[in-house]
């Protein structure tokens, strides 16, 4: 601090102070999440099983390679890859991608102490949190699409932009099957998004990151075990695990919106307490920090 | 917003965390324009006091007031004109110097970012700023801890341990730049551990000790508020010590090792003597001390001095200066 002698400090400011919008904090937390190299092992993990699968199809000689279950739509089509690959992916390795950024999100800023450096600027509580929520959700959507995108433009360069085969076995055009494509990846993000909010949970009361991305999975590992139990079948509508395979309402003709609307409903219930508790917690919590 | 309110206003803060009992009945004045030391051992409960200050922490008990406005029930904007650090400043590792700065800058509500350069220079961090966070010494962080709260224009200046993990050559440019912005009119309110880093800068200082404000006032009139001290060694330190105790005027009195210490004026030490001739104890030392801030401040945060750090009894209702 050589200049602090000679230097004047910044000219006093005025106790009434411009606060920024919550849009401002959310760019912010967006901004750091993309200067993070864990970041991108997330989108990582959505992007590359839809190239492996592709180069794989394409590579591989074995007997299956004309007579699997879905060698004939996968063949005939490039836009029935995104579709197996969301049913894929939507089990498991979405879930875990939305819970590896939310269960990290608050608890990573309270380990490193920084979560006291933007409580002292001129933020709200609520913004942060407001922020830290969407921006959590914002990823978890890029993984989706992204996901998405990569699976598309791989199946299509192998395969073709061709009519594609649905659920119930109608036949729908390219662009009609890129629309439901879409739309598919736009309602599994429902029960992803309550993943996410339960991550955002965890990351809020437990501290802990690692804690949190394990708790947001582990919830969804116990509800497939649920699921497993002989006798529990009654409540398996209820469960968050069986509302990440609603989207498939999408694939049939006509479209079986009842899987769509119970499946947000159910996912409500999961996701609007879990953001609430987390909320409270957040606006009273000691930060105290290192 | 009450435009005549002090800086910094806290009444019967109390921080309970389970069975530890942190801060206790806590009550702060710092006037606009002073600096204000905060002075007490690790564990005293300064940082925690910080912390309610600047709402990161609720209190258990209590009310704080930053230029009238509580930080607990009005959040971020009880924090205009408000800025500083509580311990070691954390920024993001992965992000810049810079990046850092203009951050706070866009939460401080956008309007500072052209200052970023200008804080930077001002904490030596220009060459720097395009660094990692992550990346910086300790002492760098400090710097940028101080730039990150000068960049809010503050009128109050909340400093907790400033200067450590800084170099003597940045401990003493850090103690020009707080008489600077004083200068200049911002209010700062020092937390300290050690008295040499606050007994140069700061107007008025309050002493904590296990969680209680055990001085408040000028560091000055601490050595004249303390009395002279004396060292007695007798035939009876004993006996000595229970006719000191029945003595008018005697105060402070500890057995330490072989001798007595306690505080006096003048005529009451003479008074004490004649009473223990009159008792048959021979008196082989009776000696005035000057006691230095540091003993007073360690007899205050610790119930010992430096002078002699042999384990200290008080033996009288010691008196404390505020409480």
């Amino acid at each position: 601090m050589s200049h602090a002698a000679t230097a004047a400090p910044p000219a006093q400011g005025t106790r009434r102070r411009r606060h920024p919008s919550t849009l401002t904090v959310l760019r912010w937390e967006l901004r750091k999440l993309i200067s993070q190299k864990r970041t991108y092992l997330g989108l990582a993990l959505g992007a590359i099983p839809p190239l492996i699968f592709v180069v794989f199809w394409n590579f591989h000689e074995g007997p299956d390679r004309h007579g699997g279950i879905f060698a004939t739509e996968i063949t005939q089509s490039g836009l029935a890859t995104p579709v197996l690959m969301l049913l894929f992916e939507s089990a498991f390795l979405l879930p875990l991608i939305a819970a590896l950024v939310s269960g990290d999100i608050v608890a990573t800023e309270d380990s490193n102490g920084t979560l006291k450096t933007i409580l002292t600027r001129s933020v709200d509580r609520g913004q942060v949190f407001a922020a830290k929520t969407f921006a959590a959700m914002v990823y978890a959507a890029t993984a989706v699409f992204g996901a998405a995108a990569i699976a598309t433009i791989a199946g299509v360069a192998s395969w073709g932009f061709h009519h594609v085969v649905t659920l119930s076995d109608t036949v729908v055009s390219a662009p009609e099957g890129l629309l439901l494509i879409v739309a598919a990846n736009v309602f599994v993000l429902i029960p992803l998004l309550t993943v996410a909010s339960i991550g955002v949970l965890l990351s809020t009361v437990t501290r802990n990151s690692a804690a949190a991305v394990v708790g947001a999975i582990g919830v969804v590992i116990v509800l497939y075990i649920v699921t497993a139990i002989p006798g529990l079948e009654s409540i398996h509508p209820y469960l968050l695990t069986e509302q990440l395979q609603a989207w498939q309402g999408l694939m049939r003709t006509p479209t079986d919106w009842a899987p769509i609307t119970h499946s947000a409903w159910v996912c409500a219930l999961y996701a609007l307490p879990s953001l609430f508790a987390a909320y409270l917690v957040f606006v009273r919590r000691d930060v105290a920090g290192d | 917003m009450v435009l005549t309110a002090p800086p910094v206003k806290a009444r019967g803060l109390v921080k309970r965390y389970k069975d530890l009992l942190a801060v206790d009945q806590i009550d702060l004045n710092v006037n606009a324009g002073e600096v204000y030391g905060f002075l007490g051992p690790n564990g005293a409960g300064k940082t925690t006091t910080l912390r309610m200050l600047l709402g990161l922490i609720m209190p258990t008990a209590g009310r704080v007031e930053l230029f009238g406005r509580d930080p607990i029930r009005e959040g971020a904007r009880a924090l205009d004109g408000v800025a500083g650090f509580v311990e070691a400043p954390r920024f993001y590792p992965y992000l810049s110097g810079r990046k850092n700065l203009q951050m706070m800058a866009a939460l401080d509500g956008g309007g500072r970012s052209e200052r970023v350069d200008e804080v930077l220079a001002l904490v030596d961090l220009t060459d720097a700023a395009e660094k990692r966070a992550g990346a910086y010494s300790h002492g760098m962080g400090q710097r940028l801890g101080i730039a990150a709260a000068l960049l809010r224009g503050p009128e109050l200046l909340i400093l907790d341990e400033p200067a450590t993990g800084l170099d003597p050559a940045g401990i003493r440019d850090m103690r020009v730049l707080i008489r600077r912005l004083a200068r200049e009119g911002i209010t700062v309110l020092l937390s300290s551990h050690q008295l040499a880093e606050v007994q140069e800068i700061c107007d008025r200082v309050a002493i904590v000790r296990s969680g209680k404000v055990v001085y408040e006032g000028p560091l000055a009139d601490l050595r004249g508020a303390s009395g002279q001290s004396y060292r007695l060694h007798t035939s009876d330190d004993l006996h000595a010590a229970d006719i000191a105790r029945a003595a008018t005027g005697i105060h402070r009195l500890v057995v330490a090792g072989p001798e007595l210490r306690f505080q006096a004026s003048e005529a009451d030490a003479g008074a004490l003597s004649l009473a223990l001739g009159h008792a048959g104890v021979a008196i082989y030392t009776m000696a005035p001390t000057l006691a230095s801030l540091e003993d007073l401040f360690f007899e205050l945060t610790e119930g010992t001095a430096t002078g002699n750090r042999q384990p200290a009894v008080d033996v009288t209702s010691t008196p404390k200066a505020t409480q």
